[in-house]
């Protein structure tokens, strides 16, 4: 369960986010909005990146400031460009990368990498340079290396907007099956067919909340309207 | 030169990273021994040979002399100025002997492996800096070459088409820009990682 109470979020004495307070506990999580409405702040929030101003949010019992850690490890986190989030200049590497941070065996760590690549059929990729991937493949390593972690939830911040057609639906039906509690952050609406909840903020503040049908039609009312 | 491994099965490969580190500080001090050009030019050849038995394509061989062309040139006129031929000869190989099997290293050597060998290197330091952070400040250098150069070349195409290609400011300063947002958002990632953990 992740909870969000009374949650302030200010840069420079400007308000990102005002007075937020919910608890989520859906698996499909949608959150939507125009730029700057606050949804990447959101979304930062949930795994520590960003700290409130005041208030404070909780995973599992765990409080994103004090425990910033612990939480990262139960909170995986997909970023919108895959180049600025792998940091190991071969595939292989990146994978293992988040691994040494668990302090887990070698072996494990190798059966874990291992059944990783079996399991996305990627085991070609393994040897290769990852500037040499193509987009679809370095956003695909960039979410293996949030998987072998085993989080609780993961966060996705516009995970597929660099993506071509093949390779967005290609993610999706990935995370689709993804057995972890997904927040997505994104822009196109269509990804958010079967999602248990959208979240859709407005100006530092959640302006909606509730089924994608209602919200997305109260998204595109007021986009319209402005 | 940093990010060029090549994962082949060839016996160089095979060789433990500490063992090729301390071979090529040898080598490429022994080789300011080589009394002359009849020798250096053999040990430029047996480099060459090293590419072919570590199943290296010529074409990379080529591909790490090319960027030194002009650096070797220089040294070759001008020692050819000051020496005479034979002299410059001898030290342009030398350099390109050096060249070679610098880039050996890299080409057959995982970039995980010769961070595991600087970690160790660094152990005895431990008490006085972070060899884990040292450690990752080299990976991600050896990432980030390759996508600040693929930056540098959009800028650099970008600007072009706005007939801006020759100004040096039009191209350095959106590079610096991209570059700290870069920065800002792989210590953002690295963070999510958890590298920085407790």
């Amino acid at each position: 369960m992740i909870s969000f109470s009374s949650v302030n979020v200010a840069f420079d004495g400007r308000a990102v986010l005002e007075n937020l307070s919910l608890d989520l506990s859906e698996q499909r999580i949608g959150i939507i909005g125009w730029n700057g409405s606050g949804k990447s702040t959101f979304s930062r929030l949930v795994n520590g990146l960003q700290s409130p101003t005041s208030g404070s949010v909780t995973v599992g019992g765990l409080d994103t400031t004090k425990d910033g850690g612990k939480v990262r490890r139960k909170v995986g986190f997909v970023f919108q460009n895959p180049d600025n989030q792998i940091v190991y200049p071969i595939v292989e590497e990146d994978i293992a990368f988040g691994l040494k941070g668990l302090k887990l065996p070698k072996e494990e760590r190798e059966e874990r990498i291992k059944q990783i690549f079996d399991e996305y059929k990627l085991t070609h990729l393994r040897e290769r340079l990852t500037h040499t991937l193509s987009g679809g493949e370095k956003q695909m390593v960039a979410l293996m290396g949030v998987l072998v972690m085993r989080p609780d939830i993961i966060v996705l911040d516009e995970p597929t907007t660099l993506l071509d057609l093949r390779n967005k639906a290609k993610l999706m039906e990935t995370v689709s099956k993804l057995p972890q509690q997904i927040l997505m952050v994104t822009h196109d609406l269509d990804l958010l067919e079967g999602f248990d909840r959208v979240l859709m903020f407005h100006d530092g503040r959640l302006y909606q909340d509730g089924s994608p049908a209602d919200v997305i039609k109260a998204y595109r009312e007021i986009s319209l309207q402005c | 030169m940093l990010t060029l491994y090549v994962p082949r099965d060839s016996w160089l490969h095979r060789l433990p990273a500490g063992f090729k580190f301390l071979t090529l500080i040898a080598v490429g001090t022994a080789i300011f021994w080589v009394p002359n050009i009849e020798v250096m030019a053999g040990v430029t050849l047996i480099s060459c040979l090293l590419f072919a038995s570590a199943k290296i394509p010529l074409l990379k061989l080529y591909e790490q002399l090319k960027p030194a062309f002009w650096a070797l040139l220089i040294i070759f006129l001008a020692q050819w100025y000051l020496e005479g031929l034979e002299y410059a000869g001898y030290v342009t190989l030398r350099f390109t002997t050096l060249i070679l099997l610098a880039s050996l290293l890299t080409l057959t050597t995982r970039s995980d492996a010769m961070i595991a060998v600087i970690e160790k290197a660094l152990g005895p330091f431990d008490r006085w800096i972070s060899v884990e952070k040292v450690s990752l400040a080299f990976s991600l250098t050896f990432r980030f070459i390759p996508l600040m150069r693929s930056v540098t070349a959009e800028v650099r195409e970008a600007q072009k088409a706005r007939g801006l290609d020759r100004n040096l400011i039009a191209l350095m300063i959106p590079v610096i820009i991209r570059t700290l947002k870069t920065a800002t958002e792989v210590g953002e990632a690295v963070e999510a990682r958890m590298v920085d953990n407790e």
